[in-house]
This record gives structure tokens, sequence and C-alpha cells, in this order.
């Protein structure tokens, strides 16, 4: 094998391929990227053993070929390269070593068969459909906060992809929880995708399928399955195996009954949770809102380190109520509001509130009160 | 050479017997009052105040230990003549030494008794760092114009004192750091004192086995010799960074160790890092309402401590024994600490679930780690499971029952399993 490739084009394919290798594993081959070349395309594949990524770019192949290589290395000297430099790949078959020249440098990188490159067996999706990048961005961005990391309800550790009904027919809907707060997204449903059985797309796939998302003009290519997904664009394929368990029914935890409305100019309530929350560095750290008809007051009060409260006028109605939330999880769900004013329901201090934007019923957010 | 007699603590010029009282107990070592980290540990403790407690049983070889399924905890030195080690399956000691008084454990009275040699202790130094009820290391550093004697001296007339008025004995182990401290109190137990100076120190680890090192079991031993590791002086010849990249930060640990360096200070207030109970059954066990029992038992008991002390734990530990004597551990983390019985339990249930094993175990034990100041634990309910909130309140409310009427006032159907 010998091509010719652009640094920035050969820079951006490896880079997606080394961050999808793990970097402790114990079985070699699985730190290596796939390079195959071929006409005028030449693919770099990574994987490790739940999602695969391949990407497909233009070069100047001079020999075809395929070998595998350290996604890692290669890619820190690709980084290290100058910009604008061609570089070039040779494959020594006898040497077992793949060389990359550029200008006067010159590597030359331990290779691994590219017959013992694990390849991810193809499944048959039960669903096909296509959908703009803008909108899954928005599904993904906005649910992904809300991914649990607890080891027990490995289950809650990805974003639930489903159809759904929502206020206006069927949707598609991503859901993410882990038990102390519940993000709800809704977006249309793509023609094509009323069949798709739910899936629970892993955490580390959400993050990888980020960078397919990026241009807003893509439409990207969705294939789901009872036990993988996936997403490609014209170059970039990624695919995934989804959590195998079932998604607990969210719908019993989206409160219904809360009529203790609350609207807040988001950006400003955001700040003052985080100008009051310096004081204290716990790692669960309550913020107590104290409501008031139209009046809402900040506080935070650690024993230890000090106390903070701040005033801010709100939109307010009903009778008094003394609520405590982890600074945290506040100020994710109130980062997620850039259009409209937050809209809070509450029902009792004890009880989930539900928060959207204005009255936007296609992004809902579930948070679990503390005491206080 | 300076030296000192043990038993009349005089100090002298070196020779084989002492000056004043002619008792042959004379310790000398070129370094002898220039070092100041010590570890004091009882001789055979508690055999040793159960024999003072009832002199009857001074010729006797007495085991303290726990029914016929339980281990040795202690055994006399008349017991250890015949191979009872602590540790040991009891049913193992009492084929090799039938004639033996078996005591059970009686926690309140040693512990009374270790609170009399810790009041002694703390007139030594005040930085003594207790590692069980029967051993603690002393850091004496700077205390020889305080007491108008190096802490040589003060140490032997620690357990002299101990042996007058308690009727117990000790063993000194006195050196530079808390490593070799520890290895240097077990050299010639029982009423020992050696003494490990800087000069000699690596001539002295050199041909000894690296299971001396603490934290270095079966396990740990096994992965060392595969590497033709067996000796201090085998871990001498190793390169740092291979040490590092082999065993990772235990290796940084190991280099140090090999060269006889410990750079562990002495802590009076060394906090908890977990707590733990654990219980061996009177017959080996599958039965899954017997464990889980046993489970919540264990989680209560827990829970207790972590509530008395106002700690909250995020990981959670279940240990199981094998009839075979093979362990099993698995932990969990969770997202925030708890301190309720409730949660280990249900948090313990979860890892017995999923410990793919069908037993019989002989042991569970129960543990929670990773500790931290109680304050905000367990304040935010969980949205996929409404009825947590309910079972903390109940918890609450039982434990305030306690406090009032009293531990059996009132208990959960699933403690009597």
């Amino acid at each position: 094998m010998k091509i010719s490739i652009e640094r920035a084009t050969l820079l951006k394919a490896v880079g997606q391929a080394q961050s999808v290798v793990e970097r402790r594993n114990t079985i070699p081959i699985l730190a290596n990227v796939l390079i195959e070349a071929d006409g005028d395309t030449v693919s770099f594949r990574a994987t490790d053993l739940d999602i695969e990524v391949v990407d497909k770019v233009n070069a100047m192949i001079e020999r075809p070929g395929a070998t595998t290589v350290s996604a890692v290395t290669l890619h820190e000297i690709v980084r290290k390269l100058p910009d604008g430099a061609l570089v070039v790949l040779t494959d020594g078959a006898a040497t077992g070593r793949l060389t990359v020249e550029a200008g006067r440098s010159n590597f030359s990188l331990a290779t691994l068969p590219r017959e013992d490159f694990p390849v991810m067996a193809s499944s048959e999706y039960s669903s096909n459909f296509s959908a703009p990048a803008p909108v899954l961005r928005r599904l993904f961005d906005k649910s992904k906060f809300a991914i649990s990391t607890e080891e027990t309800r490995y289950y809650l550790n990805g974003v639930y992809m489903h159809v759904a009904t929502g206020e206006g027919g069927q949707v598609l809907r991503c859901v993410a929880t882990d038990g102390h707060r519940l993000a709800r997204i809704d977006a249309p449903l793509p023609q094509g995708a009323e069949t798709m059985p739910g899936v629970i797309v892993p955490r580390k796939t959400v993050g990888e399928l980020r960078k397919l998302l990026d241009d807003d003009d893509t439409q990207i290519a969705v294939s789901v399955s009872e036990t993988k997904v996936r997403f490609a664009t014209p170059e970039i394929t990624l695919t995934s195996k989804v959590i195998d368990g079932s998604f607990p029914d969210y719908t019993r935890v989206i409160p219904q009954g809360n009529t203790r409305k609350l609207e807040v100019d988001a950006a400003e309530f955001a700040r003052a949770v985080d100008r009051v929350a310096t004081v204290s560095s716990e790692r669960s750290r309550a913020v107590k809102l104290a409501l008031d008809e139209d009046r809402m007051v900040l506080s935070v009060n650690a024993p230890d380190a000090g106390a903070a409260e701040e005033e801010l006028a709100v939109a307010y109605g009903d009778e008094k109520l003394e609520i405590g939330f982890n600074a945290k999880y506040l100020l994710e769900i109130a980062s997620q509001v850039d259009r409209e004013n937050a809209v809070f329901l509450f029902n009792s201090s004890g009880d989930p509130t539900l928060m959207r934007e204005g009255n936007d019923e296609s992004a809902v957010y579930v948070v679990m009160p503390m005491r206080v | 050479m300076p030296a000192l007699c043990r038993d009349c603590l005089t100090e002298f010029e070196s020779g084989a017997r002492c000056p004043a009282c002619r008792s042959p107990r004379v310790l000398s070592h070129p370094e002898l009052f220039d070092l100041s980290i010590a570890h004091m540990d009882c001789d055979a403790f508690y055999a040793s105040v159960e024999k003072r407690q009832n002199p009857e049983l001074a010729d006797k070889p007495v085991i303290i230990g726990g029914g016929r399924r339980g281990v040795v905890s202690t055994a006399c030195y008349i017991a250890r003549i015949k191979g009872v080690r602590s540790a040991m399956p009891m049913f193992q000691a009492l084929k090799l030494c039938p004639e033996a008084v078996v005591i059970k454990p009686r926690g309140a009275l040693y512990a009374q008794v270790s609170k009399q040699i810790r009041a002694m202790m703390d007139e030594l130094t005040p930085v003594v760092e207790p590692l069980s009820l029967d051993e603690a290391f002393l850091d004496m550093t700077g205390t020889a114009r305080l007491h108008g004697a190096p802490p040589a001296v003060m140490l032997a007339r620690l357990v002299k004192r101990m042996q007058d008025e308690l009727g117990l004995t000790g063993s000194i182990g006195l050196s530079h750091n808390k490593f070799l401290a520890k290895v240097a109190s077990d050299l010639d137990k029982p009423r020992g004192f050696s003494v490990i100076g800087q000069a000699e120190t690596e001539a002295f680890l050199a041909p000894k086995p690296v299971r001396l090192i603490w934290g270095v079991g079966a396990a740990g031993q096994a992965a060392l010799e595969k590497a033709g590791i067996r000796t201090f002086g085998d871990l001498r010849r190793w390169d740092r960074t291979d040490l590092h990249a082999r065993f990772g930060s235990m290796g940084d640990r190991l280099w140090h160790l090999a060269r006889g360096q410990d750079r562990r200070r002495i802590s009076a207030h060394a906090p908890i890092k977990s707590i733990s109970h654990e219980t061996t059954f009177f017959e080996d066990t599958a039965n899954p309402d017997l464990l889980d029992g046993h489970i919540w038992r264990l989680s209560e008991k827990i829970a207790d401590r972590a509530k008395a002390r106002a700690l909250a734990g995020r990981v959670i530990v279940l240990k199981l024994k094998r009839a075979n004597h093979r362990l099993l551990t698995r932990r969990l983390s969770l997202r925030e600490p708890t301190q309720l019985a409730d949660r280990i339990y249900r948090t313990a249930r979860e890892l017995l679930d999923g410990v793919g094993d069908e037993g019989p175990y002989r042991l569970i034990g129960v543990g929670l780690a990773d500790l931290s100041p109680a304050d905000g634990a367990d304040s935010s309910g969980d949205l996929l499971d409404p009825q947590a909130r309910t079972r903390a309140a109940a918890e609450r409310a039982t434990d305030a029952i306690r406090a009032r009427f009293g531990k059996d006032a009132i208990a959960k159907g699933r403690a009597l399993r």
C-alpha cells in the first residue's frame, strides 16, 4: 500500500479513529486503526468492539492495500506535522512496518496484520430514515447531561431514543435520566422512522455521534435494529451496539399535577445559582429557593464554609414555597434554556419539579429536590 | 556502643551484662539513642488478658476465638508451641492442640485494658497511632529533652510498666520509619525489643522475603514471584520505572520499601477509611433467604456505626467466602454517599444477585467505604424509586424509637430471617 494524503484530511480521519479506541485494552489490535486503500478512497476504521467508526476520504493511491497501526501514535504524529503538509503512507510488506513521510520527517511504525482486525458483523436494520443534523444535535445535546454514570442501573447509561406520542402526534423522542434529573426531548418524526424499535444509545456513542453533527446542511442516515444503531454521513459511518436492557417507564416520573408556576429569566437565574453556590465546595451542595409573591430568594448555607443569599424578581403567584435543589443540577437544566424564559412547575418541597422553556412541550426536564 | 539494661533501665557503654543489676537483657546498638519511630505490639493480647483475669489458665494453652466454625483470633504462647496460629480455622487448631481452653472474645474487656495501655503511651508522646486494640505506632521525635531520656529508654520503661502494673507483656520495634518499626517489633517476640538503624537497613532487608510488606498477601506474593522477586534484594535490582510499569502505584511503594524508605507519617488522628462487618456461619449455606437476613443485619450494624460517627460512604463492598475458603469481593460506587441501612442493604443485595456464584459460603461481609462527613448525605430522592424517601423516613423514625425505647423496641421482619 502506498498513499498520499493531505495532512488536515488525515488528521480528521485519524482523530475520529483514536477517540474510539480504548486507551487501556488487553487486545493489542484494538489499539490500532485499519487503513484500507482502494480505488481513490482510503478508509480508516477503528473499534472498541462496541462502537465502530469508518471514515472514507479521498487520497492519491499509488498502490492499493491495507494494514493496521496504532491509532494514538499515528494521530500524535499527524497532529505534530506542519499544516498543509502532504503525508505519504507506505506499507512495507517485507518489513512489517508502515512508514509515514512528510517533508523531511520520516517515521516507521509497527503494524499488525489486517486479517486480525475485528470487523463488526453487519446486521439487518429494521428501520432506516434520514434526519437533518441540527435535529439530531438538539435531541442529543439537550438530553445527554442527564445520562447516568452509575454502574448499578446500567440501562440508564445512555439516551433512550424511541418513537412516542407527543403533543401533535408521533414524535422522535430522546430521554435520559440518572434518577435525580430527567430530560425528555421531542422532534418531528422523520419519514420511515415509524417502525423504529426503541434503543438505548450508550454514552460513548452519543459523544462520538456529536462529531458527525456539526454541519447544519448534512443529512444523517439513521439505521436502527434491536441490537444496533448506525449513523452515517456520506464520509463517516458510526455503528454501535445499543445497551441491552429495558429503559424504565419514564412517563410516570414526569409530574402531571404540578400547579405552582414560576417564570424566570433562565440566564439570570443560572448566574444567581452559580454565585450563591460558590460558598460551598461540597460535592452535593443544596441551593434553597424561597418563593413568595413575584419574588425568589436563593440561598446556600454551609455551616463550615459560610452562607450566601440573592434575591431575584420573578413571576410567581402561588402560595409561599421553600424548596432545595442540588446546585449543579439546577445549573445544568437552566443552561438548556436558550430562547425564552424558564418555566418551573412545583408541587411540594418533596416532589419532583418540572421545567420547560416557555410553553414549549418539546423539551421537558424533571429534577428531584433535596432536603434542606 | 550505647547500651541499655531492659530490667533496671541503666544506660552504659556496651557489655553483655548490665553493670548495675547483672541482667543479661541488654540492648545495645550504635544508633540506639538516635532512633525515635516505634511500634508497640502486645504479646498474645487477648489470651494474656484472659490469663491475667483467671490465674488458673496461666500454664494452660488458651485460644481466643469464636465457636467451632470460627477462626483463631489469638493463641497464647503455650498453644503456639503446638502450632496454633491466628487466623487458623478453629477445628484445625483443636486438632493440633485438643487440650486448649477456648474462650470467646470479650471485646469490652479488651477495649478497657487497651485504654489503660493507651494512657501509658499518651504519657510518652502526643503522636500515638493505634492500629488495633493491642498495637500502635509512636512517634517519639523531639521528646528526649522533655523526658530527660532518649526514646529507647522511655519505651523500655513503657513495657516494664505494662508488665508491672497490668501484668501484660509487649514487644517494641524501634527504627527510623513506620515500616521498619513494625518489622522490628515482630523480630524477637515475646517481650522483644529490636532496633533497626539507618546504617544496617539495606543489609538487613536484602535477604528478607517481600511478604514482610504490609499489603503483600498471597496474591501479591505470587505476582512478585512471577517477576522473579522473592526478597528485598531481588526488588532492589529493579528499576523504578519498570516497577511502576509492572505494578502501578504499588510499584513506587515497592521501590521505596526495597530501600527501607517509608515516608508515611504517624498520625494520631487517622481518619476512618471504611466500616465493615462480617459473619461466619455455623454451617455453610447458599440459602438466599438466610443470606438476605445476614446482609440486612450487617447493613444495620454498619449504618448504626456510620450514623454514630456522622459519616456516609459512597462505596458498598460485599465479601463472600466460599466453603473452599476462596474469597469473592464485589464493590459498587453509589452516586452519592449514604449512611442508610436501606441503601447499603439494597446495594449489597444487588451485588449478591450479580455475583454469579452458587455458593455455598462460610462467611459473608458487608462494608461501607470512601467515607466522608454525613452532612448532606441521603438528602436527594430518586425519581425512579419514589418509595426510597418513605423508606429513609421510616429508618430515621426507627432510629428515634430505638434511641428512646432500646435496641429491640422495633425491628424489620427481615432481621429475623
